[in-house]
């Protein structure tokens, strides 16, 4: 017996618990979300991944009601929410900040939002208990803000932004102040709190390993647009664009013209003195048409002799090797200069590595390794 | 040993400039008034036993005979009072909105709090008596838009003093308070928001609280000189302003009673003790919870 996938995006029946319609937001002359159209389901974990400056940042503060909408609409479970001040919103948000309160205890920031509802005491005192167990912060009940370190602060902020239970929650940038090996555990407790409590969660986030870890959905966002939206995997290795390939992960663009080869097969002429790349893709291209195909790094092996029967094989030379560890990157100058990275893991111990700086190489890679794009 | 010295510089500055002339002061509100030079006895030149045996607390028992010294007192910390809280009202929302302000403004904002204090203070005060005397040009002015058909008698009165107070203290008030609200993360008021705040409970909830430190210390460092105010009073209040400054002057110049002057002057700084421990208190807190 099978758990079915999770993936109510890919259901017509679904009624999203989100929905931008036609969102345009400017600030003076300046526009920070262009149009835009997007669906987010309940009990998603939704990321919004871009660079500074892309209105993911906006998007969020407009869902959480800290920004008005200049055009379109947005609902949040068929209600338009523009009418309703962010004190009325069934929206909670984590602040980059954490912007705890210091002048009160853990425990009194965890009440805070309870407090406002004028729930009875008792009420109160089981949802912080709850909350506290649940970031496993009991411990800190009694400590103001600045006596506790910033993973605990980082709990803290987490459980008063889900004490009041809401429909949504929003992240900005929720792990960017801790370091990297916290940030990592972090990662899967706010998995694990997310999938418990059944919250719908947006995160904001400029690291794209954090939103590949976490989300359910990522959308890659650029200039006040969403480029693609997918699941991580597909995100990863069916980009849509060379932007979206180029931003998440590393990877080889080359570009060239396509010629047809059969069903789904194209040759794409990339070079002169260059044998053509055959590359597999299910998007059509014309005759002629420019086309840049994108290969990751640890799709290309590497040899030093030619290799028989390859789809796709081309000689070059070592310029850099790049030795992470777990993984070496070789840097590979072809004929005409252009240099591909190829990745392969380090099974075997460093001393055995054949190959050096300046050896002559083979790269290869499959017709199916590369996404054939249009722009 | 650099440690010491270090440390010893600032302690020698207030053991010469405050504790021995609190010393003296203390000295000749234990003395006798006399008809010499210095106006009281006994001095050093009646040798060590006459000296000792010379003082007493007759002075102090005076100052509680007479009720124009209670009353003195009294009226005093009641108009520091009031004035400290009218101050608090005028320069919170100043502060509030300076730290409110865009970032570029702030430095100019800042620089016209502080500019008054290029003019004498004494100057300031005469210039009031300028726009507050019935000829004033508040009168004037509230004559020819017709709102009033006869000057106010503001000047000396309690309400001059009071104005004159706010006036010169504001600046006090301001710059802690300020400073308290510019170093406040704007996301909490929003995360006030958020949590089902209004606007108006976020204020009271977060940032009253967390300006709690400028609020107290603004009320000290104006309460605490209003207290001994004499230019004021005197300049700007009129018979009836009873201010225990202006008491302190008239025993010292006019009665050249240098004794009970000295014992009205000890008596005032026991006062102000309470509240100045208070302030170090608040002070020496704040640097904990910061550190």
């Amino acid at each position: 017996m099978s758990t079915p996938v999770f993936a109510p995006w890919n259901d017509p029946n679904e009624t999203p618990l989100i929905r931008f319609k036609g969102v345009t937001k400017r600030f003076g002359d300046f526009t920070a979300i262009d149009d835009l159209t997007q669906d987010i389901y309940a009990k998603e974990f939704f990321a919004l991944l871009g660079p500074s400056g892309c209105g993911k940042t906006t998007m969020m503060r407009m869902l959480a009601g800290f920004e008005t909408v200049t055009k379109g609409r947005i609902e949040l479970a068929g209600q338009d929410i523009a009418a309703v001040p962010p004190n009325q919103r069934a929206v909670n948000m984590m602040f980059q900040s954490y912007a705890l309160f210091p002048h009160l205890s853990v425990y009194e920031n965890i009440a805070f939002g309870l407090r406002r509802d004028k729930l009875p005491k008792d009420k109160i005192d089981a949802r912080v208990a709850e909350m506290l167990k649940l970031t496993r912060l009991e411990k800190f009940a009694r400590r103001k803000p600045h006596q506790i370190s910033g993973g605990q602060r980082q709990r803290v902020a987490l459980a008063r932004s889900l004490a009041k239970g809401p429909k949504l929650l929003l992240l900005d940038e929720p792990l960017g102040a801790l370091d990297k090996k916290l940030r990592q555990e972090t990662q899967f407790e706010l998995m694990d709190i997310q999938e418990t409590t059944g919250t719908t969660f947006v995160i904001v986030t400029h690291d794209q390993e954090e939103a590949m870890t976490v989300a359910s959905r990522v959308a890659v966002m650029d200039e006040g647009r969403i480029i693609q939206v997918a699941t991580p995997d597909g995100i990863y290795e069916t980009p849509n664009s060379v932007y979206v390939a180029d931003f998440i992960g590393d990877v080889n663009i080359i570009s060239g013209t396509a010629k047809a080869n059969g069903k789904d097969q194209y040759f794409v002429d990339w070079g002169v003195n260059q044998a053509p790349i055959l590359a597999h893709s299910e998007r059509p291209f014309s005759e002629g048409q420019e086309c840049h195909l994108a290969i990751r790094p640890e799709k290309i092996s590497i040899t030093k002799e030619k290799p028989e029967e390859a789809e796709n094989a081309v000689q070059g030379k070592v310029l850099d090797i790049a030795y992470l560890g777990n993984l070496s990157t070789y840097h590979v100058e072809l004929p005409g200069g252009q240099i591909i990275k190829a990745q392969t893991a380090n099974t075997r111990r460093l001393s055995r590595r054949g190959i050096t700086w300046e050896d002559p190489v083979w790269i290869r890679w499959n017709a199916t390794a590369g996404v054939l794009l249009e722009h | 040993m650099r440690r010491f010295a270090l440390i010893a510089v600032p302690y020698a500055w207030l053991l010469a400039l405050f504790l021995v002339p609190f010393l003296i002061v203390f000295k000749i509100s234990l003395s006798d008034i006399a008809l010499a030079i210095p106006p009281y006895t006994p001095t050093v030149k009646d040798g060590f036993s006459a000296l000792i045996q010379g003082l007493d607390f007759e002075n102090f028992v005076f100052l509680t005979t007479d009720d124009l010294y209670y009353k003195a007192y009294l009226s005093s910390l009641q108009i520091a009072l009031i004035s400290t809280l009218l101050t608090l009202f005028v320069g919170y929302p100043i502060a509030y909105a300076m730290a409110r302000a865009p970032q570029e403004w702030r430095a100019t904002l800042m620089m016209l709090v502080i500019l008054p204090f290029w003019t004498s203070f004494l100057i300031r005060v005469y210039a009031w008596i300028g726009i507050l005397s019935n000829e004033g040009f508040l009168n004037q002015f509230l004559l020819w838009t017709g709102m009033i058909s006869d000057p106010l008698t503001i000047l000396n009165t309690n309400t001059a003093v009071y104005i004159g107070i706010v006036y010169t203290y504001l600046p006090f008030m301001i710059l802690p308070i300020y400073a308290a609200l510019e170093r406040m993360d704007d996301s909490l008021i929003e995360a006030a928001e958020d949590l089902g705040c209004s606007r108006l409970t976020a204020f009271w909830l977060v940032t009253i609280p967390l300006s709690r430190n400028g609020i107290i210390a603004g009320c000290f460092l104006v309460f605490i000189p209003a207290l001994g105010e004499f230019v004021i009073p005197s300049l700007l209040g009129g018979s009836g302003t009873l201010m225990i400054g202006k008491v302190l002057f008239e025993e010292f110049f006019n009665n050249r009673d240098w004794p009970v002057a000295s014992a009205v002057a000890v008596i005032l700084l026991l006062i102000l003790i309470i509240p100045i421990v208070l302030f170090q208190r608040n002070q020496q807190k704040q640097a904990e919870a910061e550190a």
